[in-house]
Formats: structure tokens, sequence, C-alpha cells
């Protein structure tokens, strides 16, 4: 038997309201799977099995807002028997969390443990109580106005964490991006129009490659250290047109085919922009690049998503005068640049990605 | 036999692409000689979105280097009015 808990979606995020299950008691779900929809901050997010088995059975109701880490439904695993459902068991809880969850009017059966074997920590008490869940009363959905006052405030909340917490360093640099425009105008001539590339596919592929170079700032920032990831998973910040922002993640970037890459950046553009995310694409970023360019920025200095420790921004093509064999020729460049967490690497390294992005995009055919 | 497509027709399918992308905006106050980017706050993906759009209704061929010719309602009228 497995837990299927509210997920936690963002660094800040404490509650999520379920808004409808998509798949029934008894029903087979595969790992992947879209088996229910969760309302958060960021919009109705598509909740994605971690698991292969059999949904057992549902904890709670639809339109039910609860903390991050509560139980919302049992599943079997796989080729395991279907042992009865554990209603209610000895809780691993300290005095002094079951203490606290008394004085703050937590309910420990809705609290998921963190602490060893699943303890119940006085973290997790604090966390559950600041998400001030409503577990006996279904709630309406959150007007327009108000979900865009909380999105600000979920932006603002992890802003402020990231520069009170993260050591930020910047490093800049201007690529040349002539050579990377020219195969892309050619090869776009070879493509029909829903398969051709944005050079915004050029640009987040080869930040993934050059994360590959540069392994440390491919990673999370996770109570007090630092844990790379092995996938490289590229958050791309999409702004929403009702306002606000989101990241979420083309999962294993570095492995795609630009034709593969571009497809599923569309897609996740339009989802973003529709509502229609999924968990994984919101919980999986392993760094984030955003661009302006296109609101006329010329060079972006980004502040970090924790618990992530870098992003990489890049600004508008601008045509510049620029030496080749001590000539002056006009050439399309951008500027790129990366904010990092001076805990986790530092310039000499940040350079290093810089070069290797610029490098990589002299070489559009190798991406 | 196919039948060309009038002025009217072709403005309506436009419309209808840039409501898809676009859904809060008020396609009626469009100025027709006026950038959809500057009126609409449309980015490059929104761009290839709507070109895509076109070009699945009204089954045009619309090579990359024509994009600047429909970035306005009467660009993309009198581009696509040739070619249908």
């Amino acid at each position: 038997m497995a837990e299927f808990t509210m997920p936690s979606l963002g660094a800040d995020m404490e509650a999520g309201t379920l808004v409808a299950w998509l798949k029934k008691p008894g029903e087979t779900v595969r790992k992947g799977d879209i088996i229910a929809e969760v309302e958060t901050d960021k919009g109705i997010i598509e909740i994605e099995s971690f698991m292969a088995g059999v949904l057992e059975k549902t904890l709670v109701e639809p339109m039910t807002k609860v903390p991050v880490g509560t139980v919302l439904a049992i599943i079997r695993e796989e080729g395991k028997g279907g042992a009865p459902v554990v209603e209610t068991g000895r809780l691993r809880v300290s005095p002094a969390a079951k203490q606290l969850a008394a004085e703050l009017g937590v309910q420990l059966s809705t609290v998921k443990g963190t602490g060893p074997d699943g303890a119940i920590t006085r973290e997790d008490i604090e966390r559950s109580a600041g998400a001030k869940p409503i577990i006996a009363a279904p709630t309406k959905p959150e007007a327009e106005a108000e979900k865009q006052a909380r999105m600000r405030q979920v932006i603002a909340a992890a802003m402020a964490r990231s520069k009170r917490e993260i050591p930020h360093y910047y490093v800049g640099t201007t690529i040349d991006m002539s050579r990377a425009l020219t195969w892309l105008n050619e090869e776009n001539l070879k493509r029909p129009v829903k398969e051709r590339l944005l050079y915004g596919v050029l640009l987040l592929k080869a930040v993934a490659l050059a994360l590959r170079e540069v392994p440390e700032l491919n990673a999370l920032w996770k109570g007090n250290e630092v844990v790379r990831s092995e996938s490289i998973h590229v958050g791309v910040a999409v702004s929403l047109r009702q306002g606000g922002l989101i990241a979420p993640a083309l999962h294993d970037t570095d492995k795609q085919s630009l034709g593969d890459l571009m497809r599923n950046f569309r897609d996740l553009v339009n989802r973003a922009r529709a509502g229609a995310l999924r968990s994984s694409e919101l919980s999986d970023p392993t760094i984030t690049v955003t661009s302006l360019g296109e609101q006329g920025v010329e060079s972006v200095y980004a502040v970090i998503y924790p618990p992530q420790v870098a992003i990489v921004g890049f600004g508008k093509l601008v045509e510049r005068p620029w030496v080749v064999d001590k000539q002056i020729v006009p050439r399309s460049v951008l500027t790129a640049t990366l904010s990092a967490d001076h805990r986790v690497s530092d310039g000499h390294r940040g350079g290093l990605f810089l070069a290797a992005v610029d490098r990589l995009l002299q070489e559009p055919e190798s991406l | 036999m196919t039948q060309k497509l009038t002025t009217d027709e072709i403005t309506n399918t436009v419309l209808r692409a840039l409501g898809e992308i676009a859904p809060e905006a008020d396609l009626a106050a469009i100025k027709p000689g006026v950038s959809f980017r500057d009126q609409l706050d449309i980015d490059s993906m929104d761009f290839l979105n709507f070109v895509i759009a076109v070009h699945e209704a009204l089954h045009v061929e619309i090579p990359e280097a024509d994009y600047p010719k429909l970035i306005t309602l009467n660009g993309c009228v009198e581009y696509l009015s040739s070619r249908v």
C-alpha cells in the first residue's frame, strides 16, 4: 500500500484544494496517470500517480482544502494483494509536536510526517497550521481576482525568501547568435509550420547541455546542504496572460532532440496558460530559464527560485557592431546572465557555464 | 470545386485564431493597421500558435520569411486573400 498525498508544488505551497478525482476506487492506475485535479495558487494542476497499482480508496472529498502532505488516497501496488486499508493507525509523533498540534488546533491525522520513519515533527505541525486546513467544510472556487492576489503573494514569499536566504552572485556574457540564427532559418525552411523551431529552443538546449559540464548549478538546496540532480529538468518561466508567472519543467531537457523539445515546449507553454499543468512539471525543475527579450530587455538579473540554486536569463536579440577577424561587422547578439547561489558555486564555475552556453550556440547543428 | 473566400471570411478566421491565443481580448476593438503584438501583448509562442491556427483553418502554406506580413489584421487579410 502507498499513500497518495497532497504534493508540494513549489517552495511556498502550504495547501491545495482537491477539485476532482479522475479515477475511481478499484480502477487501475499506471505511473504517470492523472488521477486527480488540485487547485493551488498556480491554478488547476493535474496530479500524477507516482506508481502503478490500483486506486484502493479515496480519503478526501472534492472541493476540500487540505495541507501539503495530507493523505488523499491509498494506492495498492501492482502485483500485491488487496490487503485491508488501514483506516487509523499509531501515529509517530513526539510529545512536543503533539502538544503544539493541540495548541494550534491541528488534526494529527491530516499531517504527513517528514521525520524518521514518517514521524510527525514540530515543523510538520507548523506547516499544517499555517495552511489553515478546512477539512470539514468544502470550499468554493476562488474568484479570479483572489487567485491573482494569492499568486502574487506566493511569488512575493518565494522571492523574499530567496533574497533573504540565498547569497546571489551574477555573471553575464554577450553571445554572437548569427551562426545559430542562420542555421535556424535554414532548418525551418525544411520544416512544416507546426514543426518549426523558435530560437528559444536552442537556448534551452544549450543551457541543458552546459549543465552537464557544470553540474553543481543543476541542484537543489535542501536543509543545509546542496543535493545535485542527476536529471536535467529546465524550468521555463512563462508569463500568464492574466498576470503572474509560472516556471514548469521541461523534463530531461538535455536528452531531447530539438524537434521534440520544441513540441514539448509549445505544449508546456500552452498548458501553462490554459491552467492545465501536471504536478511533476511544477515539482521537478532543477534550474530555471527566463527570457525577457520580447519585452525589450537587454539584460536579465533574475532571482533564484528556491530550492533551486541557479537561474539563467536571456535578453533580446540586438544588432551590434562585432569584431570578427579584425573587421567590424554587424552581428545579432544577445546577453546571457547567470544568477547563482554562492553557497553552491562561485563565479569561476559560473563563468565556465556561460562560456559553455556560448560555445554550444556556435555549433547549433550539434544541439 | 473550391470557392474563393471573401475578405470578411478571412477576417473572421484571423480574429478567431487571435481569440484562441488571447481569449480576454476584445476582438471588435482590434485596430486593423496596428500590430497584434502592440495591441494584445503576444509573444513569439503566441504568434507561432496564431500562424499554425491560420494555416490549419485556411490550408495556406506560410513560409517563415512571410511572418512579418502577418503582424496586423490588414496585413493578414491582404496576404491571405492572394493565397486562398
